[in-house]
């Protein structure tokens, strides 16, 4: 089945070679970040995580929220969802890939990666992260390989491929929650230092993710003539507005609870991140974007929804998309890590270097969707052709 | 304040009786030279009320310290490396000063050092046991196993912890032979001198201190020297609302 994924037109050959560009850059910009060190980044001694790990936990979101396409279908059999259910899982399985490589590209010692099986520790929470990621991309990547491999033959799927299925639908929730674990257990680190971050880590998800599959839809519509169906969009615009209403109330609450009790250390991050510290405001006008662009979705969304009109439903998902990433993938670490210990503020700015490597991981990421979804279009023309 | 401190103490004791016993029978003090000094609890006593008082030590604390273990003196601030350093008062205790008597604390310079917590958030963190707190209370770092991830840097609320985000060697002006330098891409912070404790000496700050404000020893021995200034003067700690349970003590007057 592999095969189909390099058997293609000029157009397709050229828009992997042209994908590979990046991907060399950012690894040429690797190797100079692996000779030089970490400090190489825009990253330091209080600002110690940045724009890679930030990366690492938007793109956990994305992963997890396959389950949104995944649950409908295998549970209540919701059928609208059988042409995309599948586009969840390879996008779930090449998320993952994504937040390994992030994860790599900041060890300061990659070498010794492996220590974290050598040396199990069952109290840290980034073990178990780590034993629950590798466990989501094999599961899903059996799964959407072997279900697929059923479609080309013709037959049913293996009966032990529904325990699989089943596992998988906790295991989404799983990866996000320890992901929101790392952080909100840490003392001390106050924007994290809350029960908020795993739920909101699943709203922001479920509305990224499915607002993301989205576009990959209508996307491939356009540029190869593939139909999700619009039932199955539909459904999945309904998702994206309940999942970006819950994050905006958790928004509120955590903002309540911070500036009502007037904790100081409470308010000082998000007093950071929307109104400025200190004479440290760059992260305002992001997350008053990010705000704003969470909000203008709703509507848009909606109408979107009840006039069938595609190119609104592609704008509300292209917003819900950049408000969650910038509320996770800029300000949630940098707004975190930006009252140091010693309670001073610090700024953090990503390199160029720094955003070429993670841009090559990006890149990584569309050159492998692409591949996945080759094969899946190719096995589907295959089956549908008379 | 004393009755608190007496039933702190009082709780480390009950909580692992069986070092207790052992260092009980172990008094510190009276160690022969060269042979091991063994604690069941290190703690460091610092008296703020000696060490602001002194001007013209230089943080010879930090110099003794820094030389001793190889620690790079990186010009760029986001990069620096330090196992003991001088802080403003006001960062070190934020929210703990008042506007009065505090204020005179706020914006002297004092030492900060890793606090070798009781309940250390680092260690539970870490993913490869790379950093671990010993029977005696020392949170020690593996820098070979370390690879690197920070968590324990996110998870210390004192910023007690350093990455190497350069090579430090070419930094080093001067290589103590006698002690590992480090490398790029590892987490590294004040050990209490383990290495000389070993070796029946005391931690090379305490014996650099120029004006005695540095006492290091046995919490669970009451004839310790940082159990009598305890049981006599009023301590504070850094952040004790977060529960790590310091073992590095400040002294104030009353």
């Amino acid at each position: 089945m592999i095969e189909r994924a390099f058997i293609g037109r000029g157009r397709y050959q050229l828009w992997l070679a042209g994908w590979l560009i990046p991907v060399g850059i950012g690894l040429a910009c690797y190797l100079f970040q692996y000779s030089h060190g970490l400090g190489i980044t825009g990253m330091g001694r209080d600002v110690i995580w940045g724009f890679y790990v930030a990366q690492f936990t938007f793109l956990v979101g994305v992963a997890a929220s396959a389950v949104m396409v995944v649950a409908p279908f295998y549970l209540h059999d919701c059928r609208e969802f059988a042409r995309i259910v599948i586009l969840g899982e390879f996008l779930a399985v090449t998320a993952v890939i994504m937040c390994v490589l992030h994860i790599f590209v900041d060890l300061g010692q990659p070498a010794r990666v492996l220590n974290v099986l050598l040396h199990p520790s069952p109290g840290s929470v980034m073990f178990w992260d780590m034993i629950v990621l590798t466990g989501y991309l094999g599961l899903n990547l059996v799964i959407a390989w072997t279900t697929l491999d059923c479609e080309r033959n013709a037959t049913r799927p293996p009966r032990w491929i529904k325990p699989l299925i089943f596992l998988s639908i906790p295991w989404a929730v799983a990866i996000h929650t320890v992901t929101a674990f790392l952080y909100s257990g840490l003392p001390g680190r106050h924007l994290w230092l809350t029960a908020v971050v795993a739920p909101r880590f699943l709203a922001t998800a479920f509305a990224s993710g499915p607002a993301l599959l989205v576009l990959l839809c209508l996307l491939l519509k356009k540029a190869v003539g593939f139909d999700a169906g619009k039932e199955g969009l539909r459904r999945l615009s309904f998702t994206i507005v309940y999942a970006m209403l819950a994050n905006l109330f958790f928004i509120f609450v955590e903002s309540f609870t911070a500036f009502y009790s007037g904790v100081p250390s409470h308010r000082h991050d998000l007093q950071y991140l929307f109104w400025g510290l200190d004479g440290h405001a760059a992260m305002v006008p992001w997350m008053w974007l990010s705000l704003l662009m969470a909000v203008a979705s709703l509507p848009i969304l909606l109408s979107s929804i009840r006039r069938g009109n595609q190119r609104r439903l592609a704008l509300a998902c292209g917003l819900v998309f950049f408000s969650t990433w910038i509320d996770k993938g800029l300000g949630f670490i940098a707004g975190g890590l930006a009252v140091s210990p010693m309670g001073t503020v610090a700024s953090y700015a990503p390199t160029v270097p720094e955003l070429l490597i993670s841009l090559g991981i990006y890149a990584v990421g569309v050159l492998l969707l692409t591949l996945f979804y080759k094969i899946v279009l190719s096995v589907r023309a295959e089956t549908e052709s008379p | 304040m004393l009755k608190l401190t007496l039933l702190a103490a009082a709780g480390l004791a009950r909580r692992r009786p069986l070092f207790a016993a052992l260092v009980s029978a172990v008094p510190t003090d009276v160690l022969k030279p060269g042979a091991a000094l063994r604690s069941g609890r290190w703690a460091m006593v610092i008296d703020l009320r000696k060490c602001l008082e002194s001007k013209d030590c230089h943080a010879a604390c930090a110099r003794a310290c820094h030389l001793e273990h190889n620690v790079p003196d990186i010009a760029n601030p986001r990069h620096e490396v330090k196992w003991i350093w001088r802080e403003q008062g006001a960062h070190l205790f934020p929210d703990q000063l008042d506007e009065f008597r505090g204020a005179a604390l706020a914006d002297q310079p004092m030492p900060a050092l890793c606090n070798h917590c009781d309940n250390p958030p680092c260690t539970r963190v870490c993913p490869t046991g790379a950093t671990f707190k010993r029977p005696d209370g020392i949170v020690v770092m593996d820098p070979h196993r370390c690879i690197g991830c920070r968590f324990c840097m996110a998870a210390c609320p004192y910023g007690s912890r350093s990455f190497n985000w350069e090579d430090p060697r070419p930094s080093l002006k001067h290589v103590n032979p006698d002690y590992p330098t480090r490398g790029k891409g590892v987490v590294e912070k004040c050990s209490f001198c383990d290495e000389r404790l070993a070796q029946g000496r005391m931690p090379a700050c305490v014996e650099a201190c120029t004006c005695g404000a540095m006492a290091f020893g046995d919490l669970r021995d009451e004839q310790s020297p940082v159990v009598k200034l305890l049981r006599e003067n009023y301590s504070i700690r850094r952040k004790p609302e977060l529960g790590t349970q310091p073992a590095v003590y400040y002294l104030v007057s009353k």
